[in-house]
């Protein structure tokens, strides 16, 4: 396959950026995504240009380091994390445009990396139960009704990559946050800072400047790990029973 | 300089902190021998903690819970991206839930037999202690494990084992536990216990006055070069599957940690003691820049086998019953397809080399879920092993429910890295290893779900009272910035990166890495001899050399620039794959993953020699490309007694 791609470059968080052309031969329908950008790298580096910064590192869809916009759609037109999509899904001569996550929460460091600090922010302000190590009862003292637990571990497969906020025409967090306040108070274990744990993770998503809700609905499908867009619902309903107290 | 391969002998190493008497009490009896650090005393304390997986996290977290100044690095943007995040199958721990004969003792048994008997028993027997701690501490955290109707745990059964001892969240066992660690170290980030440094580098250990006091780390966003002293080093690193380019490793695991650490003193043990993982899905071509496993637990339910016929190129739906070799369930019946990952990946090479192969150049066999979809149903296979499908259809476009996956081995793991006694202190004074970047548990041969296992055990539990321990008993006076150690080291970083920066040639650090790890994977994969390894050995060198003649970085060092990391990381893989061939030639045995072909059964198993290898190779670095010296940790058995390995 022989490709056209349109790249946004900048040389650092202050720099201008603009969208640069780049034409690559020689590509496989078995490449993934990334490896399709390595091999543009390779030939850039041999040229003596700098290659493409992009944040990528497990490449197998579960560490969310990767995450770029794809013909305007965040991770690419399949539903999935962008190191896993593959080439066979692009056709030959096509024109791809690439950008980094665009999100007021997220500034570009270079090229197609972004900085998305404020999400560990936001789990640090209470996205955890607090269980200090060695405190812990036996694991079968307290049952957890397999609807709980599995209810749990659909959320808990958020991979915090922020396609979700690089979706939202808002930019918002809601999903993300959701996420980890359903996974978190729907246990057991969650319940005695089921109130805390949303209304201090509601305001540390608001501090870090991501935009409301609108029930746009773009997260949940751009989200590669299909957390559910009721999960917003569910969040909103945990912070008013807090506000309720 | 003396060539590489003519290592000298040196004094024998001996861990001195693990206590004699009967084994269970051990380790309460080092606890208790241990000096504590009051607690209001402990806030003046400065641990450096290097690396957020399992170990570090655990570590980070429990540390910084205990009262102590944690300042913790990792290189990606954010701590909850390590690379433990990728572990599928799930983590062993010694309950017994399911009363099916499971007991610390049989969790030791296995691990010890599992590891060809070439681990420290001492600490063996402690991580089956701490396993059934290590499942209560996640579940308070909200670790979503797999549970029953009845609200209680699931479990399932691993390579290697005969009980079903390994809890699991899915797939995704890996990143629910590390998301646990992450939370809890995130509560302590916020909280301002613990310092964190996120796309962050460490380039070097400092050494001063003979103890690990800080470490040089790059900010890989700025590019600045900074020391960070302490009263200890932890280093959570990871193992250094990348030296061989294709791995299961994420793509910017790698070894300088430990390297920098081995140059400063710390010795590096059983550097060839890796692990081949046997379900990995095939290369598809040259442009493949990593490999994707495919966990162990399919193994469970999936059949393995190839067509009987050399060549037989038909479709597998087309290959009659009779005309199928299901070559582990006929050649070792009592474990079937749960024999051991390194005689699961050696069987696999072998029927390949018969040219029995499946798939593009028949590197490939395949795993059938056809029985397991008529006797469970597809719903039943899918609730356990869905997302692995789906994964698998996405990387080769076939649909794991009608047609076999095709698997071949991969390099997953390494078994060797830092030498650490009891305490698990590298022989730099001060400076901790844990997790993979340790070669303490596993021998010659990690068993399935262990690495979750010894990760969090290390990092929750063993590391924080023996650092306690060192803390409370050595005096450790402020380092002065302006120490000449200090000036010196930073100076060392920063002249490689220009002097990387300054070659200008004409190859990428990715035509380097390719190189190095296809001629690793050739000679020091999943067999060895000695002339292979000599050819690696005679090779090596010289590709070091082109090395620093070719390399080209665009760039400055003054900014965040990707192609200058790998070059940097390479410099020490060279230097490392030298270490792991000739401690593969040296060892001129066959255990666990590292198999000779001088040293096998007549029946092909590998075949130990204890009287002569019976001991962990500690390697002393002395100088780039200058022979090593041996130092050997002699290993007693006095509870598993060293047999032959047999699952059959």
């Amino acid at each position: 396959m022989n490709l056209t791609l349109r790249i946004w470059r900048q040389a650092g968080p202050d720099a201008p950026g603009s969208m640069t052309t780049y034409q690559v031969g020689g590509i496989s329908p078995d490449m993934s995504f990334l490896e399709m950008l390595d091999t543009l790298n390779e030939e850039l580096i041999t040229l003596g240009d700098q290659p493409v910064a992009f944040d990528h590192d497990c490449r197998e869809g579960i560490c969310g380091a990767c995450g770029m916009v794809i013909n305007g759609q965040a991770h690419g037109p399949e539903r999935t994390t962008t190191c896993q999509l593959h080439m066979r899904h692009f056709q030959d001569g096509d024109t791809i445009d690439v950008e980094p996550w665009r999100a007021a929460a997220f500034p570009v460091v270079k090229d197609l990396v972004v900085d998305r600090s404020a999400f560990d922010r936001i789990i640090g302000s209470g996205g955890y139960i607090s269980a200090p190590t060695g405190s812990a009862p036996d694991a079968h003292a307290t049952p957890v009704p397999k609807e709980a637990a599995d209810t749990a571990f659909e959320h808990a497969e958020c991979i915090g990559c922020g396609a979700c906020v690089a979706a939202c025409p808002n930019g918002s967090a809601m999903l993300f946050t959701s996420a980890k306040v359903v996974h978190l108070n729907v246990l057991p274990q969650g319940a005695p800072e089921r109130a805390s744990r949303v209304r201090n993770m509601v305001t540390a998503m608001d501090a870090e400047g991501f935009g409301g809700c609108t029930n746009t609905g773009e997260c949940a499908t751009a989200c590669p790990k299909g957390i559910p867009l009721p999960s917003i619902a569910a969040m909103n309903r945990e912070f008013l029973r807090a506000a309720r107290g | 300089m003396s060539d590489y391969s003519d290592y000298r002998v040196g004094e024998p190493i001996a861990d001195t902190k693990a206590p004699t008497g009967p084994i269970e009490q051990r380790w309460d009896q080092r606890r208790f021998d241990a000096k504590l650090v009051n607690p209001a005393n402990r806030r003046k304390h400065t641990v450096i903690v290097v690396g957020t997986g399992l170990a570090g996290g655990a570590a980070g977290a429990t540390l910084a819970e205990q009262g102590y100044h944690v300042v913790q690095f990792c290189f990606q943007d954010s701590p909850r991206r390590a690379h433990s995040i990728a572990a599928q199958g799930g983590i062993n721990a010694a309950k017994n839930y399911r009363n099916d004969g499971d007991s610390i003792r049989r969790l030791f048994y296995d691990t010890v037999k599992g590891g060809d008997f070439r681990a420290r028993e001492s600490n063996v027997h402690r991580l089956a202690q701490v396993s059934v701690e290590i499942i209560d501490q996640c579940v308070a955290q909200g670790v979503p494990f797999a549970r029953e109707y009845g609200g209680l745990l699931d479990t399932r059964s691993f390579g290697g084992v005969q009980v079903s001892r390994t809890f699991y969240a899915r797939g995704q066992t890996g990143q629910q536990l590390l998301l646990g660690a992450y939370q809890a170290l995130s509560r302590q980030i916020a909280a301002g216990n613990v310092e964190i440094h996120p796309r962050t580098e460490m380039l070097d250990l400092l050494v001063v006055d003979g103890r690990a006091r800080g470490i040089v780390a790059r900010d890989l966003v700025t590019g600045a070069i900074s020391t960070y002293t302490a009263d200890a080093v932890v280093l959570a690193t990871g193992g250094y599957g990348n030296v061989f380019y294709l791995s299961t490793n994420a793509k910017n695991s790698n070894a300088t940690a430990i390297w920098r650490a081995h140059r400063r003193g710390a010795h590096f043990a059983n550097p060839c003691f890796t692990q081949i993982h046997p379900t990995c899905i095939p290369r598809s071509g040259d442009h493949q820049s990593k490999l994707t496993l495919m966990s162990e637990s399919l193994r469970n339910d999936g059949r393995i086998w190839v067509p009987k016929a050399q060549g037989d190129t038909r479709p597998p739906a087309e290959i009659p019953e009779d005309e199928r070799d299901y070559y582990l369930e006929r050649i070792y019946p009592a474990f079937g397809n749960l024999v051991p990952r390194d005689i699961a990946s050696r069987a696999a090479k072998n029927v390949c080399d018969e040219g029995r192969g499946v798939g593009p150049g028949g590197q490939g066999v395949y795993l059938d879920f056809a029985d397991a979809i008529r006797r469970l149903g597809r719903d039943a296979v899918a609730a356990k092993y869905g997302n692995l499908f789906d994964m698998y259809e996405r990387i080769t476009a076939e649909d794991p429910y009608q047609v076999p996956m095709r698997i071949y081995p991969a390099i997953h793991y390494t078994m060797g890295g830092l030498w650490v006694d009891y305490d698990l202190q590298t022989t730099v004074p001060g400076l901790f290893a844990v997790g993979e970047a340790n070669f303490s548990d596993h021998g010659a041969n990690r068993l399935g779900a262990s690495a979750l296992m010894q990760g969090l055990a290390d990092g929750y539990f063993v590391l924080p009272p023996t650092l306690n321990d060192y803390l409370a008993r050595n005096p450790l006076p402020a380092v002065p910035t302006d120490h000449p150690s200090v000036v010196e080291a930073e100076a060392e970083v920063e002249d490689r990166l220009n002097l990387i920066l300054s070659v200008d040639g004409d190859r990428t650090p990715d035509s380097f890495h390719r190189e190095l790890g296809e001629l690793l994977w050739d000679e020091c994969g999943m067999a060895r001899d000695e002339a292979g390894l000599r050819r690696a050995l005679a090779r090596i060198p010289q590709l070091r050399e082109e090395f620093w003649r070719r390399i080209k970085v665009p760039g400055t060092g003054q900014e965040l620039n990707q192609a200058l990391e790998k070059a940097n990381r390479l410099v020490d893989y060279f230097e490392l794959a030298e270490l792991m061939c000739l401690d593969a030639l040296h060892r001129a045995e066959s255990c666990g993953g590292h198999f000779r072909t001088e040293s096998q059964t007549p029946d092909g198993e590998a075949a130990r020699r204890d009287e002569e290898y019976g001991y962990a190779a500690a390697w002393e670095f002395t100088g780039t490309g200058a022979a090593p010296v041996l130092h050997r940790e002699a290993l007693d058995f006095e509870h598993v007694h060293p047999t032959q390995r047999s699952y059959a």
